[in-house]
């Protein structure tokens, strides 16, 4: 039986690895055919700010890979609410990510779940298994 | 409807361990290893060690601590020999860090190795099977 | 389920503290340990956030209060576990999430 894997993503880009690395885990771990989802909390919602140019700092823009996990099968991307109202952002500051539903003659779907904190404890407790980065 | 708990037969409980952190820069190395006696003494099963971020620098060999001190490496290899733990090192995470074994040496072309005895190298793919095979998972890092 | 939160920073320097209890669920645990026990001393910054976390049992590492020499100092009502006890804690949750 397929366990629920949730990735917590709590630390912005660049300044230090963890969000990179911590997405390299998500794309080796769609292989295992798990029951996968991401939630990104606090700075962590920074992750997936669009516009990201990394030229001037010399460091790999890793941001298009986030567009990719919908064919990792990665359906499930949990942004807390409160978060991005803390950091001044909305759902459109971030990238729109989507997913394609082969059940439903490849129609495309959000994988964005904008949820509230009280939501989103209720989904961390759910989980079977937590990485933390 | 959530997942029932998972616990293996016996009360024993199979305990994977993620660490994030390098030996002394943080916390995360120590605690880890006083957390595995706990559990060992109790009896549960230490199902794996994955060493990822720079957790994969935990399997040095060349380390010099000074004497008054914990050996971080030491105690890691101790256990790993009393108890037959499997410690792992993330194969990303240690290219990048150029942490390599005599196989990468080899394949890389790299004039020297690093890696202690007592830690193997593997994909990332080891960490998911932990997960999977574990009944718990538990994270040391910063 | 029942969740057990590792919390390993301390809650004057960083909010990660305030991020896992507004995330924590009623009957869930959270275990104080590393820099994190700094949390439990009596009568800081921090203890009307834990009091008032209902539902929410917090216990912190013994050893690290020890080795910060404030094993003295800890406010009522914060349960002190040893390694074991924070081998039990895991082993009685249904899963462990570290806030890092």
């Amino acid at each position: 039986m397929a366990k629920k894997f949730m990735y917590v993503n709590r630390k912005p880009p660049y300044g230090t690895i963890y969000a990179l690395e911590s997405l390299e885990v998500v794309l080796i771990g769609a292989a295992f055919d798990q029951d996968v989802s991401l939630a990104f909390i606090g700075d962590g919602v920074y992750q997936l700010t669009k516009g990201q140019d990394t030229k001037a700092i010399g460091q790999k823009n890793f941001s298009p890979v986030y567009s990719a996990l919908g064919d990792y099968e990665v359906t499930k991307i949990y942004i807390e609410k409160e978060s991005l109202e803390e950091r001044g952002l909305t759902l459109d500051d971030l990238q729109h990510l989507v997913w394609e539903d082969e059940d439903e003659d490849y129609a495309e779907k959000d994988s964005i779940r904008l949820v509230s904190r009280a939501e989103l404890a209720d989904v961390l407790d759910d989980q079977d298994v937590l990485l933390s980065f | 409807m959530h997942q029932p708990t998972f616990v293996s037969k016996g009360g024993i409980v199979k305990i994977a361990l993620q660490i994030n952190e390098g030996p002394y820069q943080h916390q995360a190395a120590d605690s880890a290893i006083q957390f595995t006696k706990a559990a060992l003494a109790k009896g549960h099963e230490i199902f794996r060690v994955f060493f990822y971020h720079d957790g994969v620098n935990n399997a040095t060999r060349l380390a010099i601590p000074p004497q008054d001190d914990r050996n971080i490496t030491a105690e890691w290899v101790a256990l790993q020999k009393e108890h037959n733990l499997d410690l792992v090192v993330c194969i990303a995470a240690a290219q990048r860090r150029g942490l390599i074994d005599e196989d990468e040496m080899k394949r890389q072309g790299k004039d020297a190795n690093n890696i202690s005895e007592g830690f193997r190298i593997s994909g990332l793919g080891q960490l998911i099977e932990a997960g999977i095979e574990a009944d718990r998972l538990v994270v040391f890092g910063a | 389920m029942a969740m057990l939160h590792t919390v390993n920073e301390s809650p004057f320097e960083t909010k990660t503290l305030e991020s896992c209890i507004g995330l924590a669920k009623s009957g869930s645990t959270v275990l104080l340990i590393e820099d994190g026990v700094y949390a439990a001393t009596a009568n800081n910054s921090v203890a009307d956030m834990i009091k008032n976390a209902s539902g929410i049992n917090f216990c912190v590492l013994g050893p690290d209060a020890q080795a910060r020499g404030i094993e003295g100092k800890l406010a009522d009502g914060i349960k002190v576990v040893d390694y074991a006890g924070f081998v039990d804690l895991v082993t009685e949750h249904d899963s462990v999430q570290a806030w890092l």
